[in-house]
């Protein structure tokens, strides 16, 4: 990657740093992110207690107390390590890149908003459907809820603000779109996304080996299906990732 | 082996000190609200710190015993009374079979915890016995306790034919001075107008009925900010305190969400979270800033204080039972 290196390493708590490679929604510099949170997992010396990637940042927490044994502040510690990660870090790996395809009925009667915003972009819902499906999206960081995934960017014609006044419920499965962004709703919750679709598969299952489908830095395409096999669809027999 | 709830609470949950490495993938912690009760409450009946123990909200669920046991209450005091004789917190307590425990009166503080000697049979979700009331994992079925509901205990050293409050508790400075919260600059403290920055850290700030597991919402003279760039969403952590739109603030506590965009202004000393979430609905509190050396200084203090506490309980609890009590 020619784009030069800048990043800032903030104390975040007693117990968390927070390294910062940029401030704009960019591939790039979230390519940066994921790489890094791939060496931290694999060079540490440290045993750091989470790695949570966001779109320009890596926030490490780590266990003050552990570290304090040998030292008389774990901050000083933990930058340095910081800064020697950041020296040995290879930025063009960044773990195993997967691409899951997530299949999506956009229908009316599972997507509320996808009627008004066909409308309000004077697009057709089949051409509306054709910019949602046609690039392959990144996933920059999940957060807001067990396995929400922000991924992006979306056509410029499809960019929608949030709802003014958030649904109380959204369900389970909604595939909605936020400023540049477009996620996919794990569970049923309160929510502010224009739902665009639904996804037959299930992004969170508690019982499941890997209960969170997607992870941060995922490639993800879209695949519209009809009605009929939204209703029929199979979970067992569709594979979603393809290696 | 076991207690059932005969009586469902407002909010009472399993909690741990949460669940950890998985945030990344958006799940987020939960665990007790109140860690420093959680320690003491296992320390009292000989539990390793982070056993899992009943988190209760006023009013608190009514349980029935149907083994002895030995437990212990430590944080709010809800008034509880064993088969109608009050019982005090933080002391180790005998319970005789068929034993009924309620809590009658909101006296102090915000969460009252319960450990049980051995711990509660509890099935871990990603190694943490912490209820995700959101995510529906973890705990009792991912929810809040309710009647009906039968926990299994693991073992006892206790055949207790009469109710039996041990001569001893814990005691700790921790609470002190409990409408002072510590905290560390946050990330955006500086995005504050100077005059809004010295409000921070000067005036009283209430605790509004709009507060939970997730989040202590404040109200104030609202904070005004002098740098309005967009901030993308970034980790947040339990104790972060964002400035919202409105000029409010909002602390986020054990439910919180593992990422946020609202400007950080303060981050809350991991020493005084307990002091903070043991706070009511219309107190209030004010902010002291400190440096992080002193912040972490502090934590190891209490982490030692808290070890000594767990070290000098188990002797005692030692001693006892085996003048008075083994079989």
């Amino acid at each position: 990657m020619n784009y030069p290196l800048k990043y800032s390493i903030q104390s975040v708590s007693e117990s968390a740093v927070c390294i910062n490679f940029g401030n704009s929604i960019d591939a790039l510099i979230n390519d940066r992110v994921h790489a890094f949170c791939h060496h931290l997992k694999k060079s540490s010396a440290t045993q750091w207690i989470d790695i949570i990637p966001a779109y320009t940042s890596v926030t490490i927490i780590y266990n003050a107390i552990e570290l304090r044994k040998h030292c008389s502040s774990a901050y000083e510690v933990v930058k340095q390590e910081i800064e020697k990660a950041i020296a040995s870090c290879d930025w063009n790996k960044k773990g195993i890149a997967r691409l899951v395809t997530i299949p999506v009925c956009y229908h009316p009667n599972v997507a509320p908003d996808l009627v008004r915003l066909s409308k309000e972009k004077k697009i057709s819902i089949e051409q509306l459907i054709w910019l949602h499906t046609t690039p392959t999206y990144l996933v920059f960081m999940i957060g807001f809820l067990p396995g929400f995934a922000y991924m992006g960017t979306i056509d410029k014609k499809l960019i929608t603000p949030r709802l003014e006044k958030p649904r109380t419920t959204v369900k389970a499965g909604s595939v909605g779109i936020a400023g540049e962004q477009t996620g996919i709703y794990p569970l049923d919750s309160p929510g502010g996304w224009n739902i665009i679709g639904q996804t037959p598969l299930t992004l969170f299952d508690a019982d499941r080996k890997a209960p969170v489908l997607l992870q941060p830095g995922d490639q993800i395409k879209f695949k519209s299906i009809s009605m009929d096999e939204f209703m029929s669809f199979d979970k067992n027999s569709f594979n979603v990732f393809n290696l | 082996m076991s207690l059932e709830v005969i009586r469902s609470g407002l909010l009472d949950t399993i909690q741990d000190v949460g669940r950890y490495g998985h945030q990344h993938l958006g799940i987020n912690p939960s665990g007790a609200m109140d860690k420093t009760a959680m320690h003491f409450a296992n320390a009292l009946v000989g539990n390793v710190h982070n056993e899992a123990v009943i988190e209760m909200c006023f009013p608190a669920a009514t349980f029935v015993f149907n083994k002895e046991c030995l437990i212990a209450l430590s944080g709010a005091d809800f008034g509880a009374t064993v088969n109608g004789k009050p019982i005090q917190i933080n002391h180790p307590i005998a319970i005789p079979r068929e034993s009924e425990l309620k809590f009658a009166k909101n006296n102090s503080g915000s969460f009252c915890y319960m450990a049980i000697q051995g711990g509660i049979e509890i099935r871990h979700w990603m190694s943490s016995a912490s209820t995700n009331l959101k995510a529906k994992v973890g705990g009792e079925k991912g929810r809040a306790l309710k009647k009906g509901d039968v926990l299994s205990f693991r073992k006892t050293d206790f055949i207790a034919s009469e109710l039996l409050v041990f001569p001893w508790s814990v005691s700790t400075s921790f609470y002190k001075e409990p409408t002072l919260i510590h905290c560390i600059k946050g990330g955006e403290f500086d995005w504050l107008n100077k005059s809004s920055q010295e409000k921070l850290i000067t005036n009283p700030f209430t605790i509004t009925t709009l507060s939970d597991r997730m989040g202590y919402r404040f109200q104030s003279e609202s904070l005004r900010k002098s740098i309005n760039e967009e901030l993308l969403s970034t980790a947040v952590q339990f104790g972060t305190i964002q400035l919202l739109p409105s000029g409010q603030l909002i602390c986020l506590m054990a439910d919180h969400q593992t990422t946020g965009g609202y400007p950080r202004v303060l981050q809350v000393a991991q020493s005084d979270l307990p002091k903070l979430a043991q706070r009511r609905s219309n107190e209030s509190i004010s902010f002291r800033l400190i440096s992080l050396q002193a912040a972490e200084d502090r934590l190891i203090n209490q982490h030692q204080q808290l070890q000594q506490i767990q070290t000098s309980c188990k002797l005692r609890l030692n001693q006892f039972v085996s003048e008075k009590y083994k079989r």
